[in-house]
Protein backbone atom coordinates (compact mmCIF):
# COMPACT_ATOMS: atom_id res chain seq x y z
CA UNK A 1 0.00 0.00 0.00
CA UNK A 2 2.54 2.59 1.15
CA UNK A 3 4.87 1.48 -1.62
CA UNK A 4 2.10 2.11 -4.13
CA UNK A 5 1.56 5.57 -2.68
CA UNK A 6 5.27 6.33 -2.83
CA UNK A 7 5.41 5.19 -6.45
CA UNK A 8 2.45 7.33 -7.47
CA UNK A 9 3.85 10.32 -5.59
CA UNK A 10 7.13 9.90 -7.45
CA UNK A 11 5.19 9.73 -10.71
CA UNK A 12 3.31 12.91 -9.79
CA UNK A 13 6.54 14.72 -8.96
CA UNK A 14 8.07 13.58 -12.23
CA UNK A 15 5.03 14.91 -14.10
CA UNK A 16 5.36 18.21 -12.27
CA UNK A 17 8.83 18.53 -13.72
CA UNK A 18 10.82 17.86 -10.56
CA UNK A 19 13.34 15.69 -12.30
CA UNK A 20 17.08 15.70 -11.97
CA UNK A 21 17.74 16.64 -15.61
CA UNK A 22 15.97 19.99 -15.39
CA UNK A 23 18.89 22.10 -16.64
CA UNK A 24 18.60 20.56 -20.10
CA UNK A 25 14.96 21.51 -20.48
CA UNK A 26 14.22 24.87 -22.07
CA UNK A 27 10.77 26.37 -21.58
CA UNK A 28 9.67 28.93 -24.15
CA UNK A 29 6.52 31.04 -23.89
CA UNK A 30 5.48 32.18 -27.37
CA UNK A 31 2.59 34.18 -28.83
CA UNK A 32 -0.21 32.13 -30.42
CA UNK A 33 0.60 33.61 -33.85
CA UNK A 34 4.07 32.04 -33.63
CA UNK A 35 2.70 28.50 -33.29
CA UNK A 36 3.81 27.13 -36.66
CA UNK A 37 7.17 28.89 -36.80
CA UNK A 38 8.21 28.11 -33.24
CA UNK A 39 7.16 24.48 -33.62
CA UNK A 40 9.60 24.29 -36.53
CA UNK A 41 12.29 26.18 -34.62
CA UNK A 42 11.82 23.91 -31.60
CA UNK A 43 12.46 20.90 -33.82
CA UNK A 44 15.56 22.42 -35.42
CA UNK A 45 17.02 23.53 -32.10
CA UNK A 46 16.51 20.04 -30.69
CA UNK A 47 18.16 18.54 -33.77
CA UNK A 48 21.19 20.73 -33.12
CA UNK A 49 21.15 19.98 -29.38
CA UNK A 50 20.11 16.33 -28.99
CA UNK A 51 20.34 16.52 -25.19
CA UNK A 52 17.92 19.45 -24.92
CA UNK A 53 14.16 19.23 -24.64
CA UNK A 54 12.52 22.48 -25.74
CA UNK A 55 8.99 22.95 -24.47
CA UNK A 56 7.05 25.73 -26.15
CA UNK A 57 3.87 27.00 -24.58
CA UNK A 58 1.63 28.93 -26.98
CA UNK A 59 -1.15 31.32 -25.95
CA UNK A 60 -2.24 34.92 -26.40
CA UNK A 61 0.75 37.12 -25.48
CA UNK A 62 -1.12 38.93 -22.71
CA UNK A 63 -2.17 35.65 -21.13
CA UNK A 64 1.43 34.44 -21.18
CA UNK A 65 2.58 37.72 -19.63
CA UNK A 66 -0.05 37.31 -16.94
CA UNK A 67 1.11 33.76 -16.23
CA UNK A 68 4.70 34.96 -15.97
CA UNK A 69 3.67 37.74 -13.59
CA UNK A 70 1.88 35.14 -11.47
CA UNK A 71 5.02 33.07 -11.18
CA UNK A 72 5.02 30.68 -14.15
CA UNK A 73 8.58 29.68 -14.92
CA UNK A 74 9.95 30.04 -18.41
CA UNK A 75 13.37 30.67 -19.91
CA UNK A 76 12.43 32.66 -22.99
CA UNK A 77 9.43 34.84 -23.86
CA UNK A 78 8.46 35.78 -27.42
CA UNK A 79 5.62 38.28 -27.50
CA UNK A 80 3.43 39.49 -30.37
CA UNK A 81 3.80 43.13 -29.42
CA UNK A 82 6.08 45.45 -27.51
CA UNK A 83 3.50 46.66 -24.97
CA UNK A 84 3.13 43.18 -23.50
CA UNK A 85 6.92 42.78 -23.34
CA UNK A 86 7.14 46.16 -21.55
CA UNK A 87 4.67 44.89 -18.94
CA UNK A 88 6.83 41.83 -18.32
CA UNK A 89 9.94 44.02 -18.13
CA UNK A 90 8.09 46.25 -15.68
CA UNK A 91 7.59 43.25 -13.41
CA UNK A 92 11.36 42.87 -13.34
CA UNK A 93 11.21 39.42 -14.91
CA UNK A 94 13.62 39.89 -17.82
CA UNK A 95 17.30 39.00 -17.61
CA UNK A 96 18.20 40.59 -20.93
CA UNK A 97 17.11 43.40 -23.24
CA UNK A 98 14.09 42.55 -25.43
CA UNK A 99 15.19 42.27 -29.05
CA UNK A 100 12.76 42.66 -31.98
CA UNK A 101 12.92 39.61 -34.26
CA UNK A 102 9.90 39.91 -36.57
CA UNK A 103 6.99 42.08 -37.60
CA UNK A 104 3.48 41.18 -38.62
CA UNK A 105 0.47 42.95 -40.07
CA UNK A 106 -3.22 42.15 -40.20
CA UNK A 107 -5.23 40.75 -43.03
CA UNK A 108 -8.75 39.44 -43.56
CA UNK A 109 -9.23 35.68 -43.62
CA UNK A 110 -12.30 34.66 -45.60
CA UNK A 111 -13.92 31.43 -46.72
CA UNK A 112 -12.22 29.84 -49.77
CA UNK A 113 -13.40 31.63 -52.90
CA UNK A 114 -14.57 34.66 -50.90
CA UNK A 115 -18.29 34.04 -51.66
CA UNK A 116 -19.42 37.32 -50.07
CA UNK A 117 -17.02 39.40 -52.16
CA UNK A 118 -15.34 41.04 -49.18
CA UNK A 119 -12.85 43.63 -50.43
CA UNK A 120 -11.61 45.39 -47.34
CA UNK A 121 -12.09 46.50 -43.77
CA UNK A 122 -15.19 48.55 -44.61
CA UNK A 123 -17.01 45.38 -45.74
CA UNK A 124 -16.73 43.98 -42.22
CA UNK A 125 -19.42 46.49 -41.25
CA UNK A 126 -21.88 44.98 -43.75
CA UNK A 127 -25.09 43.52 -42.34
CA UNK A 128 -24.67 40.23 -44.21
CA UNK A 129 -21.10 39.65 -43.06
CA UNK A 130 -20.37 37.77 -39.85
CA UNK A 131 -16.90 38.88 -38.78
CA UNK A 132 -14.81 37.90 -35.77
CA UNK A 133 -11.76 39.50 -34.18
CA UNK A 134 -9.39 39.03 -31.24
CA UNK A 135 -10.46 40.53 -27.94
CA UNK A 136 -8.83 43.93 -27.29
CA UNK A 137 -6.73 42.52 -24.43
CA UNK A 138 -4.43 40.62 -26.82
CA UNK A 139 -2.05 42.13 -29.42
CA UNK A 140 -4.01 41.03 -32.52
CA UNK A 141 -7.11 42.62 -30.99
CA UNK A 142 -5.47 45.91 -30.11
CA UNK A 143 -3.85 46.05 -33.57
CA UNK A 144 -7.26 45.43 -35.16
CA UNK A 145 -8.77 48.38 -33.31
CA UNK A 146 -5.78 50.57 -34.10
CA UNK A 147 -6.13 49.73 -37.78
CA UNK A 148 -9.89 50.35 -37.84
CA UNK A 149 -9.38 53.71 -36.13
CA UNK A 150 -6.59 54.67 -38.55
CA UNK A 151 -8.87 53.85 -41.50
CA UNK A 152 -11.88 55.50 -39.89
CA UNK A 153 -14.12 52.43 -40.23
CA UNK A 154 -16.27 50.72 -37.61
CA UNK A 155 -16.46 47.00 -38.34
CA UNK A 156 -19.22 45.04 -36.59
CA UNK A 157 -17.85 41.94 -34.89
CA UNK A 158 -20.00 38.95 -33.91
CA UNK A 159 -17.43 37.72 -31.42
CA UNK A 160 -14.17 38.73 -29.75
CA UNK A 161 -12.10 35.58 -29.46
CA UNK A 162 -9.38 34.96 -26.85
CA UNK A 163 -6.56 34.67 -29.40
CA UNK A 164 -5.79 34.70 -33.10
CA UNK A 165 -5.95 30.92 -33.52
CA UNK A 166 -9.53 30.97 -32.22
CA UNK A 167 -10.43 33.66 -34.80
CA UNK A 168 -8.94 31.55 -37.56
CA UNK A 169 -10.78 28.49 -36.21
CA UNK A 170 -14.14 30.24 -36.50
CA UNK A 171 -13.43 31.14 -40.15
CA UNK A 172 -12.13 27.64 -40.95
CA UNK A 173 -15.24 26.08 -39.42
CA UNK A 174 -17.36 28.30 -41.65
CA UNK A 175 -19.09 29.95 -38.69
CA UNK A 176 -17.66 33.35 -39.49
CA UNK A 177 -17.44 34.84 -42.99
CA UNK A 178 -14.38 36.86 -42.13
CA UNK A 179 -11.81 37.22 -39.40
CA UNK A 180 -9.06 39.72 -38.73
CA UNK A 181 -5.86 37.69 -38.43
CA UNK A 182 -2.17 38.12 -39.14
CA UNK A 183 -0.88 37.78 -42.70
CA UNK A 184 1.17 34.82 -41.44
CA UNK A 185 -2.03 32.97 -40.46
CA UNK A 186 -3.56 32.69 -43.92
CA UNK A 187 -0.85 30.60 -45.53
CA UNK A 188 -2.91 27.43 -45.64
CA UNK A 189 -5.53 26.35 -48.13
CA UNK A 190 -8.44 26.26 -45.67
CA UNK A 191 -8.98 30.02 -45.92
CA UNK A 192 -8.47 32.74 -48.50
CA UNK A 193 -6.99 36.14 -47.85
CA UNK A 194 -8.28 39.61 -48.61
CA UNK A 195 -5.33 41.96 -48.19
CA UNK A 196 -6.02 45.24 -46.43
CA UNK A 197 -4.87 48.41 -48.21
CA UNK A 198 -2.74 50.27 -45.69
CA UNK A 199 -2.36 47.30 -43.34
CA UNK A 200 1.03 48.77 -42.43
CA UNK A 201 -0.80 51.43 -40.37
CA UNK A 202 -0.82 48.86 -37.55
CA UNK A 203 2.40 46.88 -37.48
CA UNK A 204 3.11 44.51 -34.61
CA UNK A 205 6.74 44.16 -33.66
CA UNK A 206 7.63 40.85 -32.01
CA UNK A 207 10.28 41.09 -29.29
CA UNK A 208 12.08 38.15 -27.69
CA UNK A 209 13.81 38.19 -24.30
CA UNK A 210 15.34 35.83 -21.80
CA UNK A 211 13.80 35.27 -18.36
CA UNK A 212 16.59 33.21 -16.78
CA UNK A 213 20.38 33.34 -16.73
CA UNK A 214 20.55 29.84 -18.22
CA UNK A 215 23.07 29.85 -21.11
CA UNK A 216 20.61 27.76 -23.08
CA UNK A 217 18.03 30.57 -22.94
CA UNK A 218 20.47 33.06 -24.49
CA UNK A 219 21.43 30.46 -27.05
CA UNK A 220 17.82 29.88 -28.07
CA UNK A 221 17.30 33.65 -28.42
CA UNK A 222 20.40 33.88 -30.65
CA UNK A 223 19.08 30.93 -32.66
CA UNK A 224 15.73 32.68 -33.26
CA UNK A 225 17.48 35.93 -34.26
CA UNK A 226 19.97 34.12 -36.49
CA UNK A 227 18.98 30.85 -38.12
CA UNK A 228 15.35 31.42 -37.19
CA UNK A 229 15.02 34.56 -39.30
CA UNK A 230 14.92 32.50 -42.51
CA UNK A 231 12.06 30.39 -41.16
CA UNK A 232 10.23 33.52 -40.04
CA UNK A 233 10.59 35.23 -43.46
CA UNK A 234 9.40 32.03 -45.19
CA UNK A 235 6.31 32.08 -43.00
CA UNK A 236 5.56 35.65 -44.01
CA UNK A 237 6.86 37.60 -41.05
CA UNK A 238 8.57 40.89 -41.83
CA UNK A 239 12.07 41.89 -40.75
CA UNK A 240 12.10 44.18 -37.71
CA UNK B 1 -29.18 9.04 4.50
CA UNK B 2 -27.47 6.26 6.35
CA UNK B 3 -27.05 7.74 9.81
CA UNK B 4 -27.15 4.31 11.42
CA UNK B 5 -23.94 3.30 9.67
CA UNK B 6 -21.90 6.38 10.55
CA UNK B 7 -18.69 5.47 12.31
CA UNK B 8 -17.75 7.57 15.35
CA UNK B 9 -14.70 9.68 14.60
CA UNK B 10 -12.48 7.64 16.90
CA UNK B 11 -13.08 4.52 14.88
CA UNK B 12 -12.09 5.87 11.49
CA UNK B 13 -8.98 3.91 10.44
CA UNK B 14 -5.98 6.13 11.14
CA UNK B 15 -4.57 5.56 7.65
CA UNK B 16 -7.51 7.48 6.15
CA UNK B 17 -6.83 10.72 7.97
CA UNK B 18 -3.82 11.90 5.98
CA UNK B 19 -5.40 11.50 2.51
CA UNK B 20 -8.69 12.89 3.84
CA UNK B 21 -7.00 16.05 5.10
CA UNK B 22 -5.10 16.30 1.82
CA UNK B 23 -8.35 16.01 -0.12
CA UNK B 24 -9.93 18.74 1.97
CA UNK B 25 -6.88 20.95 1.48
CA UNK B 26 -7.08 20.42 -2.27
CA UNK B 27 -10.61 21.85 -2.27
CA UNK B 28 -10.18 24.63 0.27
CA UNK B 29 -6.67 25.97 -0.33
CA UNK B 30 -7.29 27.21 -3.89
CA UNK B 31 -10.37 29.09 -2.65
CA UNK B 32 -8.23 30.56 0.14
CA UNK B 33 -5.65 31.54 -2.47
CA UNK B 34 -8.29 33.35 -4.48
CA UNK B 35 -9.52 35.18 -1.39
CA UNK B 36 -5.97 36.25 -0.52
CA UNK B 37 -5.49 37.56 -4.06
CA UNK B 38 -8.74 39.57 -3.96
CA UNK B 39 -8.44 43.35 -3.88
CA UNK B 40 -11.33 43.90 -1.44
CA UNK B 41 -10.95 47.68 -1.43
CA UNK B 42 -11.61 47.85 -5.17
CA UNK B 43 -14.16 45.02 -5.18
CA UNK B 44 -17.26 47.26 -5.53
CA UNK B 45 -15.64 49.19 -8.40
CA UNK B 46 -14.51 46.04 -10.17
CA UNK B 47 -17.88 44.31 -9.85
CA UNK B 48 -19.83 47.32 -11.08
CA UNK B 49 -17.73 48.00 -14.18
CA UNK B 50 -19.65 48.10 -17.43
CA UNK B 51 -18.24 44.77 -18.62
CA UNK B 52 -18.93 43.03 -15.28
CA UNK B 53 -22.53 44.23 -15.10
CA UNK B 54 -23.18 43.18 -18.69
CA UNK B 55 -21.74 39.74 -17.97
CA UNK B 56 -23.70 39.37 -14.74
CA UNK B 57 -26.99 40.41 -16.36
CA UNK B 58 -26.40 38.11 -19.33
CA UNK B 59 -25.42 35.20 -17.08
CA UNK B 60 -28.49 35.50 -14.87
CA UNK B 61 -30.78 35.87 -17.87
CA UNK B 62 -29.39 32.95 -19.87
CA UNK B 63 -29.05 30.64 -16.86
CA UNK B 64 -32.67 31.39 -15.88
CA UNK B 65 -33.89 30.76 -19.44
CA UNK B 66 -31.99 27.51 -19.79
CA UNK B 67 -33.25 26.35 -16.38
CA UNK B 68 -36.82 26.96 -17.56
CA UNK B 69 -36.03 24.98 -20.74
CA UNK B 70 -34.52 22.21 -18.61
CA UNK B 71 -37.75 21.97 -16.59
CA UNK B 72 -40.09 22.17 -19.57
CA UNK B 73 -38.19 19.50 -21.50
CA UNK B 74 -36.38 17.58 -18.76
CA UNK B 75 -39.35 16.71 -16.53
CA UNK B 76 -41.31 15.02 -19.33
CA UNK B 77 -38.14 13.19 -20.36
CA UNK B 78 -37.54 12.04 -16.78
CA UNK B 79 -41.12 10.77 -16.52
CA UNK B 80 -40.80 8.89 -19.79
CA UNK B 81 -37.48 7.36 -18.69
CA UNK B 82 -38.79 6.35 -15.27
CA UNK B 83 -42.21 5.06 -16.24
CA UNK B 84 -42.16 3.77 -19.78
CA UNK B 85 -41.20 0.23 -20.61
CA UNK B 86 -40.02 0.49 -24.18
CA UNK B 87 -36.98 -1.68 -24.87
CA UNK B 88 -34.27 0.92 -25.47
CA UNK B 89 -34.98 2.97 -22.37
CA UNK B 90 -31.62 2.05 -20.81
CA UNK B 91 -29.76 3.16 -23.91
CA UNK B 92 -31.72 6.40 -24.03
CA UNK B 93 -30.92 7.09 -20.37
CA UNK B 94 -27.21 6.63 -21.07
CA UNK B 95 -27.42 9.05 -24.02
CA UNK B 96 -29.24 11.65 -21.92
CA UNK B 97 -26.46 11.51 -19.33
CA UNK B 98 -23.77 12.07 -21.97
CA UNK B 99 -23.40 15.86 -21.44
CA UNK B 100 -22.77 15.14 -17.76
CA UNK B 101 -19.55 13.28 -18.47
CA UNK B 102 -18.57 14.90 -21.77
CA UNK B 103 -15.97 17.70 -21.64
CA UNK B 104 -18.03 20.86 -22.31
CA UNK B 105 -15.75 21.93 -25.15
CA UNK B 106 -16.64 18.68 -26.93
CA UNK B 107 -20.29 19.51 -26.36
CA UNK B 108 -19.60 22.90 -27.94
CA UNK B 109 -18.14 21.23 -31.02
CA UNK B 110 -21.10 18.86 -31.23
CA UNK B 111 -23.45 21.86 -31.13
CA UNK B 112 -21.33 23.72 -33.68
CA UNK B 113 -21.47 20.86 -36.16
CA UNK B 114 -25.21 20.34 -35.71
CA UNK B 115 -26.63 23.82 -35.16
CA UNK B 116 -23.74 25.82 -36.66
CA UNK B 117 -24.05 27.28 -40.14
CA UNK B 118 -22.50 24.18 -41.66
CA UNK B 119 -24.24 21.71 -39.36
CA UNK B 120 -27.20 19.81 -40.79
CA UNK B 121 -29.78 21.44 -38.48
CA UNK B 122 -28.15 24.85 -38.69
CA UNK B 123 -28.11 24.69 -42.48
CA UNK B 124 -31.79 23.74 -42.51
CA UNK B 125 -32.65 26.63 -40.17
CA UNK B 126 -30.63 29.04 -42.29
CA UNK B 127 -32.24 27.96 -45.57
CA UNK B 128 -35.83 27.64 -44.36
CA UNK B 129 -36.11 30.41 -41.79
CA UNK B 130 -33.00 32.54 -42.28
CA UNK B 131 -31.97 31.86 -38.69
CA UNK B 132 -28.31 31.48 -37.74
CA UNK B 133 -27.68 30.36 -34.18
CA UNK B 134 -23.95 30.83 -33.42
CA UNK B 135 -22.88 34.19 -31.94
CA UNK B 136 -26.37 34.83 -30.52
CA UNK B 137 -27.70 34.83 -26.97
CA UNK B 138 -29.89 31.92 -28.05
CA UNK B 139 -26.72 29.92 -28.69
CA UNK B 140 -25.63 30.56 -25.10
CA UNK B 141 -29.00 29.31 -23.81
CA UNK B 142 -28.80 26.20 -25.99
CA UNK B 143 -25.25 25.43 -24.83
CA UNK B 144 -26.25 25.87 -21.18
CA UNK B 145 -29.38 23.76 -21.58
CA UNK B 146 -27.32 21.05 -23.25
CA UNK B 147 -24.93 20.74 -20.30
CA UNK B 148 -27.46 21.39 -17.52
CA UNK B 149 -30.35 19.17 -18.58
CA UNK B 150 -28.91 15.87 -17.26
CA UNK B 151 -28.81 17.26 -13.71
CA UNK B 152 -32.53 17.86 -13.78
CA UNK B 153 -33.35 14.57 -15.46
CA UNK B 154 -31.23 12.58 -12.99
CA UNK B 155 -32.80 14.33 -9.98
CA UNK B 156 -36.39 13.92 -11.12
CA UNK B 157 -36.03 10.44 -12.53
CA UNK B 158 -34.36 9.24 -9.33
CA UNK B 159 -37.23 10.60 -7.26
CA UNK B 160 -39.80 9.00 -9.54
CA UNK B 161 -38.15 5.61 -9.23
CA UNK B 162 -37.81 5.95 -5.46
CA UNK B 163 -41.47 6.84 -4.86
CA UNK B 164 -42.74 4.03 -7.08
CA UNK B 165 -46.03 3.93 -8.90
CA UNK B 166 -48.40 2.97 -6.10
CA UNK B 167 -50.03 6.38 -5.63
CA UNK B 168 -50.47 6.78 -9.37
CA UNK B 169 -52.01 3.33 -9.72
CA UNK B 170 -54.48 4.05 -6.94
CA UNK B 171 -55.44 7.38 -8.54
CA UNK B 172 -55.95 5.62 -11.84
CA UNK B 173 -58.18 2.92 -10.27
CA UNK B 174 -60.23 5.73 -8.75
CA UNK B 175 -60.93 6.95 -12.28
CA UNK B 176 -58.32 9.66 -12.84
CA UNK B 177 -57.12 10.00 -16.42
CA UNK B 178 -53.32 9.88 -17.11
CA UNK B 179 -53.11 13.68 -17.49
CA UNK B 180 -54.91 14.19 -14.16
CA UNK B 181 -52.69 11.61 -12.46
CA UNK B 182 -49.62 13.46 -13.76
CA UNK B 183 -50.68 16.93 -12.60
CA UNK B 184 -52.38 15.95 -9.31
CA UNK B 185 -50.26 13.03 -8.11
CA UNK B 186 -46.91 12.72 -9.92
CA UNK B 187 -46.01 16.43 -9.92
CA UNK B 188 -46.59 17.12 -6.20
CA UNK B 189 -44.54 14.01 -5.34
CA UNK B 190 -41.74 15.36 -7.51
CA UNK B 191 -41.51 18.84 -6.04
CA UNK B 192 -38.53 18.35 -3.67
CA UNK B 193 -36.47 16.56 -6.32
CA UNK B 194 -37.53 19.12 -8.91
CA UNK B 195 -36.39 21.95 -6.63
CA UNK B 196 -32.93 20.51 -6.17
CA UNK B 197 -32.74 19.63 -9.88
CA UNK B 198 -33.60 23.23 -10.72
CA UNK B 199 -30.92 24.60 -8.41
CA UNK B 200 -28.29 22.23 -9.78
CA UNK B 201 -29.09 22.92 -13.42
CA UNK B 202 -29.12 26.65 -12.77
CA UNK B 203 -25.67 26.36 -11.16
CA UNK B 204 -24.36 24.29 -14.04
CA UNK B 205 -25.79 26.71 -16.59
CA UNK B 206 -24.26 29.66 -14.75
CA UNK B 207 -20.84 28.03 -14.74
CA UNK B 208 -20.93 26.94 -18.39
CA UNK B 209 -17.77 27.95 -20.25
CA UNK B 210 -16.39 25.45 -22.77
CA UNK B 211 -19.50 24.82 -24.83
CA UNK B 212 -20.38 28.52 -24.81
CA UNK B 213 -17.05 29.88 -26.05
CA UNK B 214 -16.85 27.14 -28.69
CA UNK B 215 -20.41 27.42 -29.96
CA UNK B 216 -21.58 30.93 -29.11
CA UNK B 217 -18.39 33.00 -29.19
CA UNK B 218 -17.65 35.86 -26.85
CA UNK B 219 -19.10 39.36 -27.18
CA UNK B 220 -19.99 41.75 -24.39
CA UNK B 221 -23.73 41.92 -23.73
CA UNK B 222 -24.54 39.21 -26.29
CA UNK B 223 -22.63 36.03 -25.50
CA UNK B 224 -19.98 36.92 -22.93
CA UNK B 225 -21.30 35.42 -19.70
CA UNK B 226 -19.54 35.68 -16.32
CA UNK B 227 -17.16 32.74 -16.84
CA UNK B 228 -16.22 34.05 -20.29
CA UNK B 229 -15.68 37.52 -18.85
CA UNK B 230 -13.40 36.01 -16.20
CA UNK B 231 -11.40 34.32 -18.96
CA UNK B 232 -11.24 37.50 -21.06
CA UNK B 233 -10.20 39.67 -18.11
CA UNK B 234 -7.56 37.17 -17.00
CA UNK B 235 -5.54 38.40 -19.99
CA UNK B 236 -5.38 41.99 -18.94
CA UNK B 237 -6.97 42.84 -15.62
CA UNK B 238 -6.40 40.04 -13.13
CA UNK B 239 -7.99 41.96 -10.25
CA UNK B 240 -11.20 42.14 -12.21
CA UNK B 241 -11.05 38.44 -13.09
CA UNK B 242 -10.47 37.57 -9.44
CA UNK B 243 -13.37 39.76 -8.30
CA UNK B 244 -15.72 38.07 -10.77
CA UNK B 245 -14.44 34.65 -9.70
CA UNK B 246 -15.27 35.56 -6.13
CA UNK B 247 -18.78 36.51 -7.23
CA UNK B 248 -19.20 33.11 -8.89
CA UNK B 249 -17.95 31.39 -5.75
CA UNK B 250 -20.50 33.27 -3.65
CA UNK B 251 -23.25 32.17 -6.03
CA UNK B 252 -21.95 28.59 -5.85
CA UNK B 253 -22.00 28.63 -2.04
CA UNK B 254 -25.58 29.94 -2.08
CA UNK B 255 -26.51 27.14 -4.46
CA UNK B 256 -24.98 24.48 -2.21
CA UNK B 257 -26.77 25.87 0.83
CA UNK B 258 -30.10 26.02 -0.99
CA UNK B 259 -29.79 22.64 -2.67
CA UNK B 260 -28.77 20.72 0.46
CA UNK B 261 -29.09 17.99 1.36
CA UNK B 262 -31.00 15.96 -1.18
CA UNK B 263 -29.05 16.59 -4.33
CA UNK B 264 -25.58 17.66 -3.26
CA UNK B 265 -25.22 14.96 -0.66
CA UNK B 266 -25.99 12.31 -3.21
CA UNK B 267 -28.24 12.26 -6.23
CA UNK B 268 -30.19 9.07 -6.12
CA UNK B 269 -29.92 7.67 -9.59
Amino acid sequence: MSKAIATSLAALLAMAGCTASEERTLTVFAAASLTDVFTTLEQRFEDEHPDVDVRVHFAGSSRLAQQLAEGASADVFASADEDVMRDVAGEGLLTGEPTPFATNTLTIAVEPGNPLGIRGLADLAREDVTAVVCQPQVPCGSAARELAAAHDVEPRFASEEPDVTAVLGKVRAGEADAGLVYVTDVRDEAVDEVAIDGAEDAVNTYPIATLTEAPLAAEFQRFVLGAGSGVLRDAGFGAP
Amino acid sequence: MTHDRLTPAGRVPRALWAPAVLALALVTLPIAGLLLRTDFARLPTLLTSDASLHALRLSLLTAALSTVLCVLLGVPLAVVLARSTFPFVRVVRAVVLLPLVLPPVVGGFALLYSLGRNGFLGYLLDVTAGITVPFTTAAVVIAQTFVAMPFLVVSVEGALRATGEDFERVAATLGARPATVFTRVTCPLLLPALASGVVLSFARALGEFGATITFAGSLQGVTRTLPLEVYAQADADVDSAVALSLLLIVIAVVVIVVARPRSVEGVRA
